[in-house]
């Protein structure tokens, strides 16, 4: 198993100049200059889509579709994952009224808002799946 | 793992240490095709200063991260042997760790057995500790209770902690609780750090453990911390700040003034470069090149040292 060492210092100092000329574009790319440090609003960082008036979400490629939904008091929302992997739609935060079980494939959950407001979640095994109910009287 | 095996990885860092000595910059990258990768950030460059890791007297620890016991799919078919595969690493190194940390996502979905198996292969580890921060994948339903029944014991809080070893103060937070897409800390555990902290003198070393990093490394992602901000401020006086995360799935280093920041790659697959997918979901790469995405992260610090030397090494 022991290699010679003169072979292995070659080939640590080229692969290692190599590796290096394609690590900085990288680096460069994920660090863009619109993102000042850690000073990182909380707020999304795109413009969410127009709210639409819908009972069922769906949830698929990862993503709650539709993103924005807008429902009457006392309407109860259904939730379908077609997604080979287990999503959750679960309230932002520690309190929040929505709080599923891991969804398999084909696995539905329901809620019914009983309070006007506006209800954003996320996916906790994939929080960047997020988006929002809003809830009118 | 045989013992020449062993004498080989000895032999590769000794050389590692002398091939990085020329780089001389607080923050190098060296990447060696097959065996390792590598950061160095022990400060200015000395070719004559000895190598930490070979130092019975300095610190030494390890960082696993990300196993996701239990997942299923074609970016990782047998994670559970991946992640031995890295266990087996970490006992074949040439030191014992004085505490091996698995920053998170040990469990794919939270389950009682994936709790139970994890903590099973843990405990095969050669070394005097194995800590732990939680993933957002060990709290997907009932926000970290059975993580913390099964790995919780002496936290504070949600599950943080705080510990010093061989002049080194640590912090292990957690950020994966209290989800709004971002990593989020929460008023109670910014309060614990910064009382933590406060009767510290400014030359002490700290190192600080997240699941989600605690820089912003790709908000549209969520990997970031959206009140990393207020824990940092209370770390800007220390000399020296290192702060070492997983989640994200691939090495990146990044320094901001006195803190160091450090992702570290998965024992189980890997994830896109931001921005280089829809969504950051599991990546399948070409049959045979697996392993060289995943890894294992050696840390070593020497009192009197400004800085850590951070090595990351491919999983053999």
């Amino acid at each position: 198993m022991r290699k010679p060492r003169g072979i292995w210092e070659i080939a640590v100092v080229g692969l290692a100049a190599v590796a290096l000329a394609a690590c900085s574009p990288a680096q460069s790319s994920t660090a863009p200059s619109s993102m000042p440090g850690m000073d990182m609003p909380s707020s999304s960082q795109s413009a969410p889509d127009a709210p639409v008036a819908t009972n069922t979400v769906s949830i698929k490629n990862f993503a709650f579709a539709p993103t924005t939904i807008t429902v009457k008091v006392g309407t109860t929302v259904t939730w379908t994952n077609s997604d080979q992997d287990p999503h959750t739609v679960t309230s932002d935060g520690k309190s929040g009224p929505l709080n599923s079980k891991p969804l398999n494939q084909g696995d539905t959950y329901q809620y019914t808002f009983t309070q006007a407001g506006t209800f954003s979640y996320l996916c906790t095994i994939h929080p960047f799946m997020t988006a929002t109910v809003t809830v009118t009287p | 793992m045989s013992e020449s095996t062993v004498d080989e990885h000895g032999m590769t860092r000794r050389q590692l240490m002398r091939h990085t000595a020329w780089f001389g910059a607080a923050v190098v990258l060296t990447v060696a095709g097959g065996e390792v990768i590598s950061h160095i950030s022990s400060g200015p460059a000395d070719a004559a200063a000895p190598d930490p890791f070979a130092d019975p007297h300095a610190l030494r620890f390890v960082q696993v991260s990300d196993s996701h016991i239990g997942f299923k799919g074609t970016a990782n078919t047998a994670v559970e042997q991946s992640f031995t595969h890295a266990v087996n690493q970490v006992n074949a190194l040439p030191f014992r760790p004085d505490f091996v940390m698995h920053t998170g996502d040990l469990t794919h979905l939270s389950t009682p057995a994936q709790f139970d198996q994890v903590k099973q292969m843990m405990s095969h580890l050669n070394t005097a500790q194995t800590l732990t921060v939680p993933g957002e994948h060990d709290s997907v339903d009932d926000a970290g209770q059975k993580y913390r029944a099964a790995f919780g014991a002496g936290t504070a809080g949600d599950g943080w902690y705080s510990f010093d070893l061989k002049g080194v103060h640590f912090l292990a937070l957690v950020n994966t609780l209290s989800l709004e897409k971002l990593g989020h800390l929460g008023a109670d555990q910014l309060e614990f750090i910064r009382k933590d902290v406060a009767k510290l003198s400014s030359d002490t070393p700290i190192v600080v453990f997240s699941h989600i990093p605690l820089f912003a490394m790709y908000p549209a992602w969520g990997w970031g911390t959206d009140d990393a901000v207020q824990a940092l401020s209370y770390l800007r006086r220390f000399s020296s700040v290192t702060c070492l995360n997983g989640h994200v799935h691939q090495l990146f280093t990044k320094t901001e003034g006195n803190i160091t920041f450090h992702s570290a790659t998965t024992t189980a697959y890997p994830l896109p470069k931001p921005g280089a997918a829809p969504a950051p979901t599991p990546v399948t790469l070409p049959a045979g090149k697996l392993a060289d995405a995943l890894g294992i992260r050696e840390v070593a610090y020497r009192p009197g040292n400004p800085g850590l030397a951070v090595k990351d090494v491919k999983l053999a």
